[in-house]
């Protein structure tokens, strides 16, 4: 049960995205395509279950004064593992994530989570907490990619979707879901709808 | 030559603001931003880191990490870029700290006003992603000087507008599920499609 309540509450009860405000840096310029998106979720899943895993299984024999380092170098290595692996088998999806991939590193989740989870409980539900987290911050991150793809250009994945007008169809592309500011908007929106449905999660002033 | 610097200034502060235009360093962005005088503390605490650590980092990668760099020491065959990453977080990290001991000895009133945020700044992606847009855009030392303070200058001046509307914001009335983050993010993107406007621009 416990199991099952660290993997799934993250998504969306304790979104890291919409309620703890974390991680928010590094997502939003690469959500331009769909396939990009699923690449930084898969990247960023990975990286931080794995970081849980590796910190709480030495997390006895870190002196709590040089914490944060030995997490950062326990974090870099495997984003630059990530990063080599990229290179090496999606070469052309590395290169439009650019920058973006070596950022997991000062991806606050990632780090948020080693800290406030990992350096406490066992390695197995670090690990599963990890994965968790690392959902919850896909979920938004796919929303997003889904919509500006869809509405920018017309397609999901690279397939036609949406017939554009230049090739014939119907869609007359809206040039603003490329550009950042939509990202926002629709990170916004995911908030809005998120908090109608919780009614738990609005803040007061 | 001068004009060269002066157009790279005005393209890290405007054209390619790091928080509108590549959402660098949003944690804290959106975090630290509910009142202006905490905002203008931060600002200038990444100013500064910021005009530090990358043309110390445009250093380290020129001389130590780069293809055929080692050579000065004879081994002109190594390549050691793969460890770029870690090594910029180390210099980062190490940066903050003699900073923050620095301010102390000497400034300890900017010390005590600056707080939290100092240590703070070590994760903000807005420092890390600055070196690594050095990397990718082979500046020079000169040109890693410049675009450090101007990327810098940038970041803080967004913060610093974000603070400002979100005082005044206090006074609307907004939705309940909007209230807080999510009428923020709406009030970025807002400020972001203004920054496009200087997208285009050629100096």
């Amino acid at each position: 049960m416990k199991i099952k309540e660290t993997l799934f509450n993250p998504l969306f009860k304790d979104n890291p995205i919409a309620l703890q405000i974390l991680g928010i840096c590094s997502a939003l310029a690469v959500t331009t395509k769909l396939e990009t998106s699923l690449v930084m979720s898969a990247a960023v899943v990975a990286v931080c279950g794995f970081s849980n895993l590796f910190v709480s299984i030495i997390r006895n024999h870190i002196p709590s004064s040089i914490r944060i380092i030995a997490q950062m170098i326990v974090i870099a290595s495997l984003v630059i593992l990530t990063d080599q692996i990229l290179k090496a088998f999606l070469y052309d999806v590395a290169k439009g994530l650019s920058v973006y991939i070596s950022l997991i590193i000062t991806n606050c989740i990632v780090m948020g989570r080693t800290e406030g989870f990992a350096m406490k409980n066992g390695p197995f539900i670090s690990f599963v907490d990890g994965i968790g987290n690392g959902l919850g911050y896909s979920i938004v991150l796919i929303f997003v990619g889904f919509f500006r793809e869809l509405f920018g250009s017309g397609t999901l994945m690279g397939y036609k979707v949406l017939p554009l007008v230049a090739d014939g169809g119907w869609y007359q592309p809206n040039g603003m879901a490329l550009l950042s500011p939509s990202a926002f908007f629709l990170i916004g929106f995911f908030i809005w709808g998120l908090r109608t449905w919780k009614k738990d999660q609005v803040e007061t002033e | 030559m001068f004009e060269h610097y002066l157009s790279l200034f005005l393209k890290a502060v405007f054209v390619e603001n790091l928080a509108l235009s590549f959402f660098l360093g949003m944690c804290t962005f959106l975090a630290v931003s509910k009142k202006v005088s905490t905002s203008i503390g931060l600002g200038i605490a990444v100013v500064v880191v910021q005009s530090i650590t990358i043309p110390v980092n445009n250093l380290i990668y020129n001389y130590l990490l780069k293809e055929g760099a080692l050579s000065w020491a004879g081994m002109p065959e190594v390549d050691l870029s793969f460890l770029g990453v870690i090594s910029y977080i180390g210099v980062i990290a190490a940066m903050v700290q003699i900073l923050e001991m620095t301010l102390d000895k000497f400034f300890p009133a900017l010390y005590s006003a600056l707080g939290i945020f100092l240590p703070l700044i070590t994760v903000n992606c807005a420092i890390l992603g600055g070196s690594l847009f050095m990397v990718e855009r082979d500046y020079t030392f000169v040109e890693s000087v410049v675009f450090g303070v101007g990327s810098g200058t940038g970041w803080a001046l967004a913060i610093m507008a974000l603070a400002g509307i979100r005082e005044k914001m206090r006074y609307s009335d907004v939705p309940d599920g909007l209230r807080g983050l999510g009428i923020t993010f709406i009030t970025v993107g807002l400020m972001a499609l203004g920054f496009l406007a200087f997208s285009g621009i050629q100096l």
